[in-house]
């Protein structure tokens, strides 16, 4: 861990790093490739949704010697509708029932408690009609629209509006992402998913916040120095914060790992594996979005700035002219160098 | 946020370490004090954990009813819904609304859900029958007392019950009143009134005792005896009166009049809810009082001039109907004249909850609104308790490689995180805890999983803080200073980071419902517990072990080693005032350590 350690010295210095910022358009055609993939592929195969959305019930029955096939049968013959059936790990069966109504749903219950030899107390059974989803899926929507006006308001109270415009970009980037893979990946979308995507919301900001505070507070006073750009400044932010947002997204996705493969994987809890699924998805896409695209963003915004312009212009005018004096350009300036950005030097060296 | 401080120190905690682990370890005492003190040591275990049924209903709006799904009425259906499913025997039943128009049924393991399902269900347990006797709800007494002036009987909340216009047989004592009513149908009796009238025939009747006809007095006898044990104000005994009543039958029942409890022994059913079309309560201009009009079907029209054509011709209290709700009497007017034309008004001295409420009952046939099943969750205890088990072993795994990649990384450092980590778990459970009794928070599946998300957003807060902590050793710092100058920064990220969590779990928790909730709500609490933990734990713990020679030292295994740390030499210069991450030189020479 010594190793990590003394990167993080080092690109807290600014010794090495990466520069994010320079190659910014390369991960914009990245992340634009991976959105219109997941754009596409939610057009194309669409959304594997649950029986919460569409109606329908899901029984879970003990420990049966019933075949999964039988199973099948015995489900599609009691209910009338298409039926899927899984086994699970415990022995009992998983069997789901789409478009059946909670109120036929008892009998089919009791129907498959005969035919599997099980006792009817004994199987679960959640039951759902078509319009729950539906009250869960704009339930959902209404959250999203108005927990963006209000990150967005505060955002822009507590760093600047392109920060929130940046940031709002880089969580609706998460959201393309993730619903992508589960396009793609055709995992079932359950109210679980959508608790865990909803949850992205504030996870994914917390790490762009953390990148933002630390961007914020390298970019104070820059107007007043002629040695570093604002993208300059930026990317040595990204880069002094990068041990704090690898090691913050590690922590996050430790125990979120543990849900998925313990709690979803040996032991068929649904709800675990949904919300940590989409969490899992979410988070990494997160991380990543903060350092590349969220950032990034925040330069290209603020590099319109009239007075980012100027500063821009002084420094490339004072490198310049100690280019043509013989000296190095990193020297150049340096008396001028306001102690914020002169923890190092900058992330282009290397 | 955190203005960049002017002082050469913060203010704040940082001088007074020792006040803050007072005040958070008093209150992890006294919340597991009280935790003890209720008797109640484990968090109350949602359906879906401990096993059960819960059943999700919707309330539908009518078309032309755009306001009917209120608070008023969501509340009016709960206590309904309440008394149906507690009626059937079920313990512990809990009926609460969630969201503007959803309420949750939660019926523990070992009821008969079947029968809970179809009760919770069901709309039309409405019921007019008519009043062969009415008296006071407890016993006769064995010296009769005079029943008082129920004239003067408030028109109370909840029950709209026109009956203070209604003071029927029970100004003579109530226990011969009783047996007058049932067996003596020609003795005088003085009451006073019955000023609550159809039609807007408003004008007292002075009554004489009701003339009984025989039928009604072969079923009167029969439930004479009954009649007189009953007392109404026992809930038990309510309970078990407006049990299995079929409506064919002459029955007895319990009601409010005011705030007093009164019991009536009621004919057989002539019409129920399903025969009113509409009703409400409304005010009526020309007198300026407030009235319940209903209107029926045709079918019921025809069934309820009948009755009030028989009612009508009888004496008091046998010209009075009794609308049954669920076993129930919410009123009981009189009736002076057949009411034929499928309209009538029920007048008496309402106000204007009363009589809305009265009409939303009428017209609904027993809730307020009508709800439809939204989703039916059957849990078995066997299945319920493998799902916890997997989330806590799920939980624990989380926690573990969370404490390893702190020890791995941070080395002695990560106690402070892991103890933080462990005061904010108790924390956590003991209000979980306390919030199960103080407002019936159930601890669920999603809530689990909030509640192990929240291990990451807990120690995220450190990270931050640890390596700021660091990046002021790397600028030369000796520990004390790097720890107090850490501070100001790490909890502006902190603080906005967790506002921003805290923001979405209060957002999800507002608009959503169900599950989600559970989950928002332990993510919320977690994330508020999150920022007391470090304010008042980490950080003055930070601040005295910065006094203990192991840290301040930079031992190796501290995790706060300047050397692997690459800390520059001990500045030349003192800081300059006034801005962030201050090196105060440029031309430092680069740390080679194994660069």
């Amino acid at each position: 861990m010594s190793k990590l350690g003394d990167l993080g010295a080092k690109l807290y210095r600014g010794e090495v790093g990466y520069d994010f910022v320079g190659k910014r358009f390369v991960w914009y055609g990245v992340s634009i490739l991976i959105t219109i993939t997941a754009i596409v592929a939610v057009a194309v195969s669409g959304l594997n949704m649950g029986i919460e959305f569409k109606g329908g019930a899901v029984f879970t029955t003990p420990k049966t010697s019933v075949t999964e096939q039988q199973a099948r049968e015995d489900a599609e013959k009691a209910s009338g509708h298409d039926a899927i059936v899984q086994k699970l790990g415990t022995g009992g069966l998983r069997i789901q029932i789409s478009e059946l109504d909670t109120a036929a749903a008892a009998d089919v219950k009791a129907k498959l408690a005969t035919d599997l030899k099980v006792d009817a107390a004994e199987i679960n059974a959640d039951l759902v009609g078509p319009s729950w989803g539906e009250q869960i899926a704009n339930k959902a929507w209404t959250g999203l629209g108005v927990f963006m006006v209000l990150v967005v308001i505060y955002l822009a109270i507590a760093f600047e509006w392109r920060m929130a415009v940046a940031a709002l970009i880089a969580l609706i980037h998460d959201l393309t992402i993730t619903v992508g893979v589960y396009a793609l990946v055709g995992f079932e979308v359950t109210p679980g998913t959508v608790i865990g995507l909803l949850t992205i919301l504030g996870y994914s900001l917390y790490d762009t916040v953390v990148v933002f505070d630390g961007l914020k507070e390298g970019s104070k006073d820059i107007t007043k120095q002629t040695r570093y750009t604002y993208s300059e400044v930026a990317n040595r932010s990204i880069n002094g914060t990068l041990v704090r947002s690898i090691n913050t997204t590690v922590v996050a996705l430790l125990p979120v790992g543990a849900l998925l493969f313990i709690g979803g994987g040996l032991l068929d809890a649904g709800m675990l594996n949904d919300i940590s699924l989409s969490l899992f998805v979410g988070l990494a896409a997160g991380a990543y979005s903060s350092i590349f695209i969220a950032t990034p963003l925040v330069v290209d915004l603020k590099e319109r700035e009239p007075a980012m312009k100027a500063l821009k212009k002084r420094v490339l005018a004072k490198r310049a002219s100690a280019e043509a004096r013989g000296e190095s350009p990193e020297d150049a300036g340096s008396e001028e160098a306001p102690e914020v950005v002169a923890q190092g030097r900058s992330g282009r060296r290397r | 946020m955190a203005a960049p401080k002017k002082g050469r120190r913060p203010t704040g905690a940082q001088g007074r370490p020792g006040r803050s682990l007072a005040i958070i370890l008093i209150a992890m005492v006294a919340l597991t004090a009280g935790m003890f003190l209720s008797k109640q040591t484990t968090p109350r275990l949602g359906i879906d954990l401990a096993g059960g049924t819960s059943i999700t209903l919707k309330a539908k709006s009518e078309p032309g009813k755009p306001d009917a799904i209120n608070e008023t009425n969501m509340n009016t259906a709960v206590g309904i819904i309440e008394r149906r499913v507690n009626g059937l025997g079920v313990s512990e039943a809990e009926v609460q609304t969630q969201g503007r128009d959803h309420i949750i049924v939660n019926i523990p393991k070992g009821t008969n859900e079947q029968q809970a399902r179809e009760q919770v269900g069901t709309t039309a347990q409405l019921y007019f029958r008519p009043v062969l006797a009415v008296t006071e709800g407890a016993p006769a007494p064995p010296e009769a007392s005079q029943s008082g002036s129920p004239s003067a009987a408030p028109s109370g909340s909840g029950s709209p019950s026109a009956s203070a216009a209604t003071p029927s047989s029970s100004a003579t004592s109530q226990g011969r009143a009783v047996s007058e009513a049932l067996k003596a149908p020609n003795a005088p009796s003085p009451s006073p009134s019955a000023s609550e009238s159809k039609k807007a025939d408003d004008k007292a009747t002075p009554s004489t005792s009701p003339s009984a006809t025989s039928a009604d007095q072969a079923a009167a006898a029969a439930l004479q005896a009954k009649f007189a044990a009953l007392d109404c104000t026992d809930e038990a005994q309510r309970a078990a009166v407006s049990k299995n009543i079929k409506p064919e039958d002459p029955t007895l029942a319990c009601g409010k009049r005011g705030d007093a409890w009164y019991k009536w022994v009621l004919g057989p059913a002539q019409v129920d809810g399903k025969d009113v079309k509409d009703a409400k309560g409304q005010i009526d201009q020309q007198r300026g009082i407030w009235i319940v009009t209903m209107q029926f079907t045709d079918k019921g029209a025809d069934k309820f001039a009948k009755i009030t054509g028989e009612l009508a011709a009888k004496q008091s209290p046998q010209n009075q109907f009794a609308i049954v709700l669920d076993g129930q009497v919410i009123s009981d007017p009189s009736v002076s004249q057949a009411l034929t034309g499928g309209n009538a008004e029920i007048s008496g001295s309402f106000d204007q909850k009363s009589a809305m409420d009265l009409g939303n009952m009428l017209s609904y046939g027993a809730l307020p609104l009508s709800f439809q099943e939204d989703s039916v969750t059957t849990v078995t205890a066997a299945l319920g308790g493998e799902q916890l088990k997997a989330g806590l072993i799920a939980g624990a795994i989380g926690l573990a490689l969370v404490v390893i990649y702190l020890l791995a990384y941070y080395r002695g450092l990560a106690f402070v995180a892991i103890i933080s980590l462990i005061v904010s778990g108790i924390l956590t459970y003991t209000i979980m805890v306390l919030l199960g009794k103080g407002i019936g928070f159930a601890l669920n599946l999603p809530a689990v999983c909030g509640a192990i998300v929240a291990i990451g957003i807990t120690a995220d807060s450190f990270i931050v803080y640890f390596e700021r902590i660091r990046d002021e050793i790397r600028e030369g710092r000796t520990l004390r200073p790097a720890v107090e100058r850490a501070w100001p920064r790490a909890r502006r990220t902190i603080l906005v980071s967790d506002f921003v969590s805290f923001l979405a779990a209060a957002v999800l928790f507002i608009v959503t419902v169900g599950k989600v909730q559970g989950f928002a709500f332990t993510l919320g609490l977690t994330t508020l517990l999150d920022v007391v933990v470090v304010f008042l734990f980490t950080k003055p713990v930070m601040t005295l072990l910065a006094r203990t020679n192991f840290f301040a030292s930079g031992h190796p295994w501290s995790g706060l080693d300047p050397k692997r740390l690459g800390a520059k030499p001990p500045l030349r210069r003192s800081r300059r005032t006034g801005s962030g991450a201050s090196a105060a030189t440029v031309s430092v020479p680069v740390d080679a350590k194994e660069a």
